[in-house]
């Protein structure tokens, strides 16, 4: 049953080849199977069986959607009512949410079976899951390496096939990274396409909740459910929502394909630039027309990204003070103690190094030359992108410039590991689609094709995506050990 | 751009963030790394261009003046470290 993507498995469902029931069960199992993986924060089995029940009694009187009685998993970014959510920090280690994110909530109305809370990087910040307070993921392709990150616990329990699919988010490529890393596909929408409410704040800006799946159908399937206005994020787009499955099956032939000149150049490996080029090999025999295109400012993304997204993590995390709630320490003997102990003894050493420089880039006689000059930079690199998709219908190029590296290989050099997500962060500063799906192998371990979209266009994005899975099968493959 | 251990000492009580005395210098030295590689931002002449705060530019929406939210005070401070009579509870501030 775990081989199967989220539309077989509705299609068993329908025709009662099994229940929801002995669904969730199986998944369960090979959840407790896996526990070295160390995908999961929480596994909530009882709240999933008791979920289980009901989507088979409405699967019974026929009122199933595409969703209903599927096993998923949740980041554990995202609010769960009555659930712990701990966005991977010992600050949030004893938070139980009082109320669900606007996605939760979508996808649990579809009648989707929550298995638990995902494992991933702490609050967010991280390219390999090793900054987790709940410990590093292992990549279920080679568990020495990482899973990628920050979605990394979504990446390896789609890979490892705990779950049918998972939700994720993506600030700088934590979608896509770790879906390229781990041989999975990764949707990061447009900005404001899916709600923020009751995602917990990293870079606000920046964030946006995307599907992590096997094949792009399901991507497709999870985000219908996902997509939508919601006047409770107040940066969410009122803009209606097309149905993602009717256009997959459009003819590609013509498509004009966008080839970032500078996403080839050095840093890149050599086994995923063949692989990505064998992909674009495919792309043409599909009859589309590839041309190459140059975004000068692409080179500043990162630097650029580590002014923005800290300055707004620097923001958001003033919340964690130890008033209301999360982490407080012991005896505290003034108000300024209380602070400075609760936040330095429940945040790790990358959410510190970020608060600082964040701190830093917005203090008195620098934000001019550092959050002033990094919004004009993100403005020149946004308008590289219009410029491109006025000649182009979308871009492709690499995921990331290596493929999945060892677990501890990256950890002692922020910037080394900064350097992992240099194909993935521009799409975040532009607030543009995007979408990562396996393409191959190098090394035998999987690489990712990217492929860029204009605002909004997630159907053509998943459409173009959908025609390579249609000829290849690296979306099909998975690892041998959790086969 | 070098950053001193004084220096992120003052940051991190900006930040009302505890830092390890004994890890002071590594941060330094990772953050100092880090404003280097922000340095190559200024590669690039952006006289004249318009800050991008913002991805969408769609304006503020506005809403109706209604009463959305109800009260949840007892729900909400059930996960606060320290509660008295619907109050939040910190160390003595005033003397």
């Amino acid at each position: 049953m775990h081989t199967k993507t989220i539309a077989e498995l509705a299609r068993g469902l329908q025709n009662r080849e099994y229940s929801s029931v002995e669904l969730t069960q199986h998944f369960l199992g090979r959840i407790k199977q896996a526990e070295s993986v160390n995908a999961f924060v929480t596994v909530t089995e009882e709240q999933a069986m008791a979920v289980a029940k009901k989507a088979d009694e409405q699967i019974a009187k026929g009122q199933a959607g595409p969703l209903t009685g599927i096993p998923i998993g949740q980041k554990d970014i995202f609010c769960t009512q009555d659930v712990k959510t701990s966005c991977g920090s010992k600050m949030l280690d004893n938070f139980i949410s009082p109320y669900s994110a606007t996605v939760v909530e979508k996808i649990n109305q579809a009648g989707a079976v929550m298995l638990g809370k995902l494992n991933m990087d702490e609050f967010a910040m991280g390219s390999s899951n090793e900054t987790s307070f709940y410990g590093a993921v292992k990549n279920p392709w080679d568990t020495t390496a990482v899973p990628g990150g920050s979605s990394g616990g979504s990446a390896a329990a789609v890979a490892a096939r705990l779950v049918a699919g998972a939700t994720g988010t993506d600030t700088g490529g934590s979608i896509r990274q770790p879906a390229a890393f781990c041989g999975i596909t990764g949707l990061k929408p447009t900005y404001g396409r899916v709600s923020r409410y009751g995602m917990i704040a990293f870079a606000s800006s920046l964030d946006q909740a995307g599907p992590m799946t096997q094949t792009v159908e399901d991507a497709a399937i999870m985000l219908q459910a996902m997509a939508g206005f919601d006047p409770k994020d107040s940066t969410s787009v009122d803009q209606p929502v097309p149905d993602y499955l009717d256009g997959l099956e459009k003819d590609i032939k013509g498509l004009k394909i966008g080839l970032i000149k500078e996403f080839f150049a050095d840093g890149l490996d050599e086994g995923c630039a063949k692989t990505v080029q064998a992909a674009l090999d495919e792309y043409r025999k599909m009859g589309a027309e590839i041309k190459e295109i140059s975004l000068p400012n692409l080179k500043l993304s990162i630097p650029v990204y580590y002014v923005i997204a800290p300055a707004e993590c620097s923001a958001n995390l003033s919340r964690y003070d130890g008033v209301r709630f999360g982490y407080r320490c012991e005896d505290p003997k003034d108000l300024n103690d209380m602070y400075i102990r609760s936040r330095g003894e429940a945040f790790g050493a990358e959410v510190k190094r970020r608060i600082l420089i964040g701190t830093y880039a917005l203090s008195a006689g620098y934000y001019d030359a550092y959050y002033i000059k990094a919004q004009k930079v993100r403005r020149l690199i946004s308008e590289d992108f219009k410029k491109a998709f006025s000649d182009v219908d979308v871009i492709m190029g690499p995921v990331t410039p290596t493929t999945a590296f060892g677990i501890g290989e990256k950890t002692s050099d922020p910037i080394e590991m900064y350097l992992s997500d240099m194909y993935t962060i521009a799409v975040n500063l532009a607030g543009l689609p995007a979408i990562s799906i396996p393409a191959g192998f190098s090394d035998n371990k999987p690489v990712g094709l990217q492929i860029i979209g204009n605002y909004f266009a997630e159907s053509q994005l998943l459409n173009v995506a959908h025609q390579y899975q249609k000829v290849t099968d690296w979306h099909q493959q998975l690892p041998e050990q959790f086969a | 751009m070098a950053l001193t251990a004084e220096n992120v000492n003052s940051i991190a009580y900006l930040a009302r963030l505890g830092i390890d005395e004994k890890d002071v210098e590594a941060y330094a030295k990772d953050l100092s790394g880090i404003l280097d590689l922000v340095e190559q931002m200024g590669s690039v002449e952006t006289e004249g261009v318009l800050p991008m705060a913002h991805p969408t530019d769609q304006p503020q929406r506005l809403r109706e003046d209604e009463v959305t939210e109800h009260d949840q005070r007892d729900y909400f401070q059930k996960l606060a470290p320290q509660v008295e009579a619907g109050l939040y509870l910190v160390p003595k501030v005033i003397e």
